[in-house]
């Protein structure tokens, strides 16, 4: 019997479309289901029919809520709801890498303007503010000095209530780089160098980082497969530091782009997802 | 043969591949604005100028 896979998204963008030929090169009927223009009837999931999805919807909060209805009505989503919800929320990441003894930045919450002051005191200058939620680096900030804080603190009390949970974590000193490692199951696929841009700390991608290939230590390999453990696993994009101490993890991505990845590595890493997803569809 | 589309922002004429799916992104090839194809169906192809980035759009 021929498997059926289930793609969800909300933009097709490269990535969707190669899962999408990887199956079908593999003998799989594919189905791409936009969440955008689909209802999903909660009380009895009629209308999912595949033995396995592909969660890749863009926004976190279509892509969590659909992975939960089909997981409610039997089916396996990958990424499963809790791998999703940790990874989506940098403070349940942080959590989750404690609890597996995972290194991760020091991190301080706190919620009211005051208490933000007071926690990048405590940590030391320069320290980053986070969203909780949030990719693509968007509003992480760089807190150098007093000063600084207080104006980006301040302006977070303008915008949405989630913003005044203030994640801070400590800056650690690392090359103008980091390292993303691509997780499927219990291997790692790849790995490669992000490099930030110029007059740019972050090195997101989307914030036009650039890349390059990074071997894949046996340290490199066991950090990023007990991260993602850590995390519920599944398919994954582990982002770690090479800080002075050795290597630490400070986020791990359930809906990784790979479409550069691929360009640099030369390895299938849709091919590598749609065998992953048929296997899982068998267990 | 690709499936005729029109910029709602210049109003030119361009095709899309075939193979084209609801949720891709295009360029229009004379004003350069990215757009969403959001239908398909028999009237063509629908397009509408994209979102660049929602605040829960990430990985």
């Amino acid at each position: 019997m021929t498997l059926r896979l289930g793609i969800l998204y909300d933009r097709a963008k490269w990535e969707e479309k190669a899962l999408k030929r990887e199956a079908e090169r593999r003998g799989v009927e594919v189905r791409m289901l936009n969440v955008l223009n689909t209802v999903m009837d909660v009380s009895d999931g009629s209308g999912f029919t595949e033995d396995v999805y592909v969660q890749r919807s863009l926004s976190f909060f279509k892509g969590l809520y659909s992975t939960a209805v089909l997981e409610h009505h039997g089916k396996r989503v990958i990424n499963s709801y809790k791998t999703s919800v940790t990874c989506g929320n940098k403070l349940l990441t942080t959590l989750a890498l404690m609890e597996s003894e995972v290194p991760t930045p020091r991190t301080l919450v706190a919620f009211s303007e005051e208490s933000a002051l007071r926690a990048v005191e405590e940590l030391g200058y320069p320290a980053i503010l986070k969203p909780i939620h949030g990719s693509w680096g968007r509003l992480v900030a760089f807190l150098k000095d007093p000063s600084s804080a207080k104006a980006v603190i301040e302006s977070r009390m303008f915008l949405h209530p989630i913003h005044r949970v203030f994640y801070i974590q400590e800056y650690v000193e690392r090359p103008p780089r980091d390292i993303r490692s691509f997780v499927v199951g219990d291997r790692v696929v790849a790995a490669i160098y992000r490099i930030a841009p110029e007059r740019e700390w972050r090195t997101n991608v989307m914030r036009g980082g650039s890349i390059e290939v990074c071997p894949i230590t046996e340290e490199l390999r066991e950090l990023s497969l007990k991260a993602a453990e850590a995390v519920g696993g599944g398919v994954l994009g582990v982002d770690i530091m090479e800080g002075n101490d050795g290597l630490t993890v400070h986020e791990v991505n359930h809906v990784p782009g790979f479409a550069h990845t691929v360009m640099a590595t030369k390895v299938n890493i849709p091919g590598l997802i749609v065998e992953y997803a048929v296997e899982s569809a068998k267990r | 043969m690709g499936k005729a589309v029109e910029c709602p922002e210049c109003l030119a004429q361009f095709e899309v591949p075939d193979d084209v799916v609801v949720g891709e992104v295009v360029e229009c090839p004379d004003c350069g604005v990215e757009l969403e194809v959001y239908e398909i169906g028999d009237e063509g192809v629908k397009v509408r100028v994209a979102v660049v980035e929602e605040e829960d759009w990430g990985e």
